[in-house]
């Protein structure tokens, strides 16, 4: 049993999604996805707590060894990641319980929650494998899940987002393919490790660079990395209110990784940053993400839009410390993919109890909500101190290490332009934060959301609060993250 | 080594370019998804001549036989058909699905249709629109 966990972990959630979707109420799908969730939860954290005492776990599916058969392999890395995405979902699902009653009609709950599970699926797969081909079968499961899940959206512009992203999406994955289709073909090889070693004595061809460069354009679809986001603001928007709470935290969350993965595991800092120079790539375009993003954000005029936008910028701080290839870099690249998932998930699920009450979330919705749901917009304006950075919140953990490393590389100009994001981000959420509570509003009755929805959201705030103020388990565990990565190749 | 000798890898491109330039140029949502299909198909080509050896033998054990054609490419493209079915097969559902909401599949109309909605619909009242014949 116990070496079986790491598969059991993928597994849970996908038999639990066709049972889900034979369920005959929305109840009851609901009892059992959160049920399960809890339970990725909690082998999640055990086969961290695992790693961290005796060092990587490999697991072998069907017993074929490593090059050969597909191989699961949890470091210290990865299995952060499959800890964050548990407990995103776990917190998550109970939150989806009233809002998914209010928001989807009953005889399509159960299949939502199928698809969710699903989606968790897809996410927890592709962090777990250490074999390529594994990686695309499960980011298209998980985008598949995430296309049909947008499209539950009430509003009808859902299918329009929903199909934008099905377009995008499907040519980012195909470009995935190709690019590990070259690699194939010039090593012979999907494994990881395997792949890692053996492509130094090939990285110097046409096709090994043609091969990086697709996969990166193709992850860069999937993490929605400036310029190739555009198909994540209305997706994040029209989406129903769970999802959008769940996607933000995860989904770009898992990309991420997945180039951190590629770049310092697989090809290598030395050859990706070294040799081809990737990183003033994605130097350059985590600055434009930041700056653009945090400008169209401001320009926004439904809540959600603003997050939306706002993600994409946060893509841009994660994308900028793992560029700068330094120790410090990368932890700060980490903490801040850790803690954004928490300020987002928060964020979002604060406008999941709006639409529950108020049916919409734009800025006119906002109007006294400080009178009429002061637990939700309390909780909103500390997940968005946290969002802008402010001292004793998780967020200005993560942007103080991020500024300590460009410090230390002597990138000037990059920490101005972290403040200045920062600044933007004061903007916007201000904007939001000022109508909630000094803006008039004829209806002044108090109706705040449900506990069920209450609990999950103020579990994340407090753990934003908690992260910025006793950095030493989220820093520790970037720091075994980020050890992990600059290690390299093997 | 002249142009012909790698005339696969030409056909693979000539269709992979098709296949983007319509999904990205098309306004027709249909034919966006055609584009995207094809895209996929090419990538199949892609693969499948990867996995051939010349003078060898279709990989199943027999006698004589020394040489065989590396069966892994193909068993690697039967499992991305399967995903690309579905995509297909999810597209058209949106497709359907945007046709009743919105009388149209033509991006710019659409543009033009959901500009429109922002102002006049409250959000909740979509839901009896589905049932049309």
């Amino acid at each position: 049993m116990r070496e079986h966990l790491p598969i059991l972990l993928v597994v849970l959630p996908m038999l639990a999604a066709p049972i889900c979707s034979m369920l005959p109420r929305g109840r009851q799908a609901w009892l059992l996805a959160t049920a399960v969730s809890w339970a990725v939860l909690a082998i999640a954290a055990s086969l961290l707590i695992r790693v961290h005492a005796e060092g990587t776990i490999s697991y072998a599916l069907g017993g074929w060894p490593a090059p050969i058969g597909i191989e699961y392999r949890l470091d210290g890395l990865n299995a952060l990641v499959q800890v964050l995405v548990a407990a995103i979902a776990a917190c998550v699902l109970p939150f989806s319980g009233r809002s998914v009653q209010d928001e989807i009609d009953a005889d399509r709950q159960p299949g939502f929650f199928a698809l969710l599970l699903l989606l968790i699926t897809g996410l927890l797969g592709i962090v777990a494998t250490g074999d390529v081909f594994n990686v695309f079968v499960f980011l298209e499961i998980s985008s598949l899940a995430t296309y049909g899940l947008i499209a539950f959206g009430r509003d009808r512009r859902a299918l329009l987002a929903a199909y934008r992203y099905l377009v995008l999406g499907s040519i980012g994955a195909t470009l995935y393919l190709i690019g590990i289709g070259l690699l194939y073909a010039l090593t012979g090889t999907l494994n990881m490790q395997d792949l890692a070693a053996r492509l130094p004595a090939v990285a110097d061809t046409r096709t090994a660079q043609t091969a990086i460069t697709l996969v990166m354009v193709g992850l860069g679809i999937k993490m929605a990395l400036f310029p190739l986001h555009l198909w994540l603001p209305n997706a994040y928007r029209f989406a129903p209110s769970a999802i959008s709470a769940f996607l933000p935290a995860t989904a770009t969350k898992v990309a991420i990784y997945l180039m951190l993965r590629f770049v310092f595991d697989i090809f290598g800092v030395g050859f990706a940053f070294g040799r081809l120079e990737l990183n003033e790539v994605l130097l350059a375009l985590a600055a434009a993400a930041m700056l653009s993003a945090s400008l169209a954000a401001m320009q926004q005029r439904d809540v959600k839009g603003i997050l939306a936008y706002s993600s994409v910028a946060q893509v841009g701080y994660i994308v900028l410390g793992a560029a700068l290839a330094t120790p410090i870099g990368l932890t700060a690249s980490l903490l801040h993919l850790f803690n954004h998932a928490l300020m987002k998930g928060a964020l979002f699920m604060a406008m999941g109890c709006v639409m529950l009450r108020v049916g919409r979330t734009d800025l006119d919705a906002i109007r006294g909500l400080g009178r009429r749901m002061p637990w939700t917009a309390a909780a909103f304006v500390v997940a968005g101190l946290s969002l802008i950075g402010v001292p004793l919140t998780a967020g200005f953990i993560s942007k103080w290490y991020l500024v300590l490393a460009a410090l230390e590389a002597g990138w000037w100009p990059l920490v101005i332009l972290i403040l200045v994001a920062s600044l933007m981000a004061l903007i916007y959420v201000w904007r939001v934060v000022a109508l909630a509570y000094f803006a008039p509003n004829e209806s002044q009755r108090r109706e705040e959301a449900p506990l069920s929805m209450l609990v999950p959201l103020w579990l994340l705030v407090l753990a934003n609060i908690w992260f910025g103020i006793d950095t030493r388990l989220s820093v520790a565990m970037a720091e075994s993250g980020m050890r992990v990565l600059m290690a390299g190749p093997p | 080594m002249s142009w012909l000798a790698h005339f696969n890898y030409w056909a693979v491109i000539v269709v992979m370019m098709t296949g983007l330039y319509m999904a990205i140029a098309q306004s027709d949502l249909m034919r966006k998804l055609i584009g995207i299909t094809l895209l996929q198909t090419a990538v199949f080509f892609l693969y499948i001549s990867f996995g051939f050896v010349r003078n060898a033998q279709v990989p199943i054990l027999t006698e004589g036989a020394e040489r065989y054609s590396n069966p892994l490419p193909h068993v690697l493209i039967l499992t991305a058909i399967v995903v690309g079915v579905a995509t297909t097969a999810l597209g058209l559902a949106l497709v359907v699905r945007i046709r009743e909401r919105y009388g149209s599949i033509d991006e710019a109309e659409l543009a033009s249709l959901a500009d429109e909605v922002e102002d006049l619909e409250p959000h909740h009242d979509f839901d009896d629109q589905d049932e049309h014949p």
